[in-house]
Order: structure tokens, then sequence, then C-alpha cells
């Protein structure tokens, strides 16, 4: 009979038992050596049935297929442009990926996208060495215009946008901004000056306060307190 | 013999009263703070973060790049002259080795994870300290790891097999003394760091590694009740917003 040696939502360290014998299954950020489970990473324990999962409280971006991406271009190829994520790794976007025009060889790319600008863009592909494909053709895909760009942990990236984005819809309503929440833990914020002020220390307020209960409670009152005009 | 008693009253098997905290630099992703005694280390890592020059890229896994390094007036104040040594150099080298067994670093490949040790306040010890620190810092950066590294100096003077040397022990001058620092991963109990300073017989070493066995789980608990101590304010709450 297996043996489970933490509790669900438990913080455990890398290296920990988490359970003994072969009634639970690892699943992501856990790994089994011999009869035991074992974490492979800072996070909560979370046990789901029989299987046994790690969400991880820290690290950076790791690209990962199908997700949107808020991205900066970076440099110009042959035949398209070269993104950063935030990561350890940057994404290729292709021409024919990025617009349905027609573009002779050799045009003048900057005139779709130049240096430093932003995207918001999904992963195709990502191969064993981390190359990252991104697509612009989808809804919602676009190149963002006047805003302002904060940088998040990507771990409170879930945390922001809130269940079937009710956290960031309610921050949207009270200060009356545009805001779009990258995957890779890239904001883009685009509103009246003060309604962006609000809205990036609403951000940084949840990424500093969202383990702790009551956050939407929270978030409620301090936007109610910042509330402009 | 003479030595019977330590210079600063602990028994042979304590080691030095032991302190640890995480993310202490804001600006890094992961980071720790390490304190035996009166020797003091802070580890900071970057990354995983692309790595260049491209030549020293690994295609198949992550590179790990170790940096340690004594502050100029750490110490007695006798290493003025900032920056790498011979004797860092080689430190950093030891540390990168006795840290990567415990690395899984298959998910990066072509990236680097930077670990960065500075001491500001040394007194025998450090690589083991900074090892500790390290292995904390790696841990809450994200780094998915095999298990953490606790590191601790054991090692023999006049006739005593002691555990976590200071100065005044190490420097010892009326019989022979031996200097062993270990590194082990602490729940397979293998061994990623032993070097050694002196001279030891075959009896006293296997002695003294049993007892570092024991110091090393210790101060594994207190690695990790310092990472779940940053965590752990208020309830959590990661199941909904």
């Amino acid at each position: 009979m297996g043996e489970l040696l933490v509790k669900d939502k438990e913080v455990v360290v890398p290296g920990e038992i988490l359970s003994v014998g072969m009634d639970y299954l690892p699943a992501t950020g856990t790994f089994r050596e011999g009869e035991n489970i074992i974490a492979s990473k800072l996070g909560l324990a979370s046990i789901d049935g029989r299987l046994i999962k790690l969400i991880p409280l820290s690290g950076k971006y790791l690209p990962k297929p199908r997700d949107i991406i808020i991205g900066k271009v970076i440099d110009l190829t042959f035949t398209g442009w070269r993104v950063d994520l935030n990561s350890a790794y940057t994404a290729l976007l292709s021409v024919k990926d990025a617009t349905s025009d027609f573009v002779s060889r050799g045009a003048d790319l900057t005139r779709y996208y130049n240096l430093g600008d932003y995207m918001m863009a999904k992963i195709i592909n990502v191969t064993s060495q981390n190359l990252v494909d991104l697509t612009l053709k989808g809804p919602g895909l676009r190149k963002l215009g006047e805003g302002r760009i904060i940088y998040v942990a990507p771990n409170k990236v879930p945390r922001i946008i809130g269940k079937q984005g009710s956290m960031v819809m309610m921050i949207k309503d009270y200060t009356k901004c545009q805001i779009l929440v990258g995957q890779n833990g890239v904001v883009w914020i685009s509103g009246q000056p003060m309604g962006e002020v609000v809205a990036v220390n609403a951000i940084r307020k949840i990424e500093a306060e969202s383990h702790m209960a009551g956050l939407t409670e929270r978030m409620k009152a301090f936007l109610e307190s910042q509330k402009v005009g | 013999m003479v030595f019977t008693k330590r210079p600063d009253g602990r028994k042979f098997e304590e080691t030095r009263p032991i302190e640890a905290k995480v993310g202490i630099i804001k600006r890094a992703d992961g980071s720790a703070y390490f304190k035996i005694g009166d020797t003091i280390a802070y580890a900071a890592v970057y990354g995983p973060r692309e790595l260049y020059p491209k030549f020293l890229q690994d295609p198949s896994k992550g590179v790990l790049r170790c940096r340690y390094n004594m502050m100029p007036f750490s110490g007695a104040g006798e290493r003025v002259r900032p920056g790498q040594s011979r004797r860092s150099r080689e430190i950093s080298l030891v540390t990168e080795r006795a840290l990567l067994p415990a690395m899984n670093l298959e998910e990066f490949p072509n990236a680097v994870v930077d670990v960065f040790i500075e001491l500001p306040q040394t007194d025998a010890g450090t690589r083991c300290a900074g090892i500790c620190a390290a292995s904390m810092a790696l841990a809450d950066a994200g780094i998915a790891m095999k298990d953490m590294v606790a590191a601790v100096s054991c090692g023999k003077v006049d006739d005593k097999v002691l555990i976590d040397l200071n100065y005044a022990e190490e420097s010892y001058e009326d019989g022979p003394v031996a200097d062993i620092p270990v590194a082990m991963m602490p729940r397979t109990e293998k061994i990623t760091l032993l070097q050694m300073d002196g001279e030891i017989s075959k009896e006293e070493i296997m002695k003294a590694l049993e007892m570092t066995k024991k110091v090393c789980k210790d101060i594994y608990e207190i690695q990790k009740s310092a990472l779940k101590k940053k965590f752990q304010v208020g309830e959590t709450n990661e199941s909904g917003a």
C-alpha cells in the first residue's frame, strides 16, 4: 500500500520524497526513483487522484506550443523577424506567418515590424533544442501600439488573469485601460496615464500577494481606493 | 595531547550556529544567504539565459557557471586585491562540480545558469558555505534538481576528529591538522565534493565522514525550512484567484 508523505498544496523543495510505493504516479515536476516519487523543483505539491504533480513557484518562462505571448522584435533576418520572449530562448517569426500580403524576395521587412516593436503572437512549434516558431495569424494576434510594457514572474500569470479572465477584467473596468497578458510574463497596458499607473500598481500587488487568501476582495478594495475620475 | 577543548567551546561533532535565508537579492532569479559562525555567503542565480560566446554552448544540456569570490575586506582583510585569483578559480570549479550531479539541465539546451557566490566575511569553511547558499539559490530560481546539496567541512586537529573547523582550528600549530570539505546530496548520501588539506589516517577519515553524513542532513533540514519559509506567509491561494 502506497503512502503519501505530503499534504495537498504543501510547499516542497527539490529532492523531497513525496510518496512511497507504486500506488501514486509522477506527473510534471516530479520523478520516480525506485519506490519513491520525488519533487524536482521548488513548488506546491498537488495531488489529483493517483497523480502527484508540482506547481512551480518560481522560474523563467519556457516556450510551449500554443502559448500566446508578447514578444519584442530584436533582429531582422532574410525571411522574418527574431523575437525576444523574456526567456532563455528567442523565437523566429517568418514572413509567411506574419502577413497574408505578398512580400517579394528582398523586400524591406521593417514596413511590417521594425526593431523594438512589440507583438502579441502565438507559439506554433518548439523543437527539442527550444527553437521557437511564432505566428500572428489568429484572433487577437497583432502588433501592439502605444502603451507600457511590464515584466512579471511567468508563474504569476494565471493569478493576474484570474478565473475566466475575472481578475484582468476587473482591472480593465476600474482603470479604463486595455490590458494584454502574455503567458511569458510580459504585460501590455494602454490607456490614460493615470489609469496606466493604477493598473501597473495593481499588477505588482497581485504579484506580491497572490499566495495569500482573499486576493480578489483585496484587489477590489485597492482598485476602489485608487479609482480615477 | 594538548588539544582537548575547541577554542569556541563547541563539541567535536557540533557545527557553528547556522542561519539561512532565501530570496534576499531582488533582481536575481534566485538568491540565498548562508551564515555558519563567522563565515557569511551570499549566492545569486541568474538564468537560464542565453549563453555567449556561442562556442561555450552545449546543445545536449544547459551549462552551469559558478563564480566564487571572497570580498577584499573579508577574512583578516589581507585579500586586498579584488577579482579572481588562482584559489578562487579552483573553488569556482569545484563548486560547479559539487552542484552539477544534483542538477537537471536537460530542459535548457544551449542556455546557461549563472551562480555568483560572494563572501563578505570569512572564518574558514567558505567553499562549503558557498555551496550551501548556491544550492538554495538554485532551488529558489525554480531550476529542476534531483536533490539539494549540503556541505560542511570535517577534519582533524591534533588527535581529535571534528566537524566544521573555524580559522583558529585550521591554523592550529602545535599538532597535525586535516581540513576536509565535503558536499553531499542528503537524500542519496552521495558525495559530490571531497578535498583535503593536511594529513589523516584511513580510520580517522572514515570516522570523520560518518560524522559529516549526519551533520549534512541537519544542514539540509535548515536549507529546507529556509526555502519553505519564503512561501509560507499566510494561507496559500494557488488553486484560484
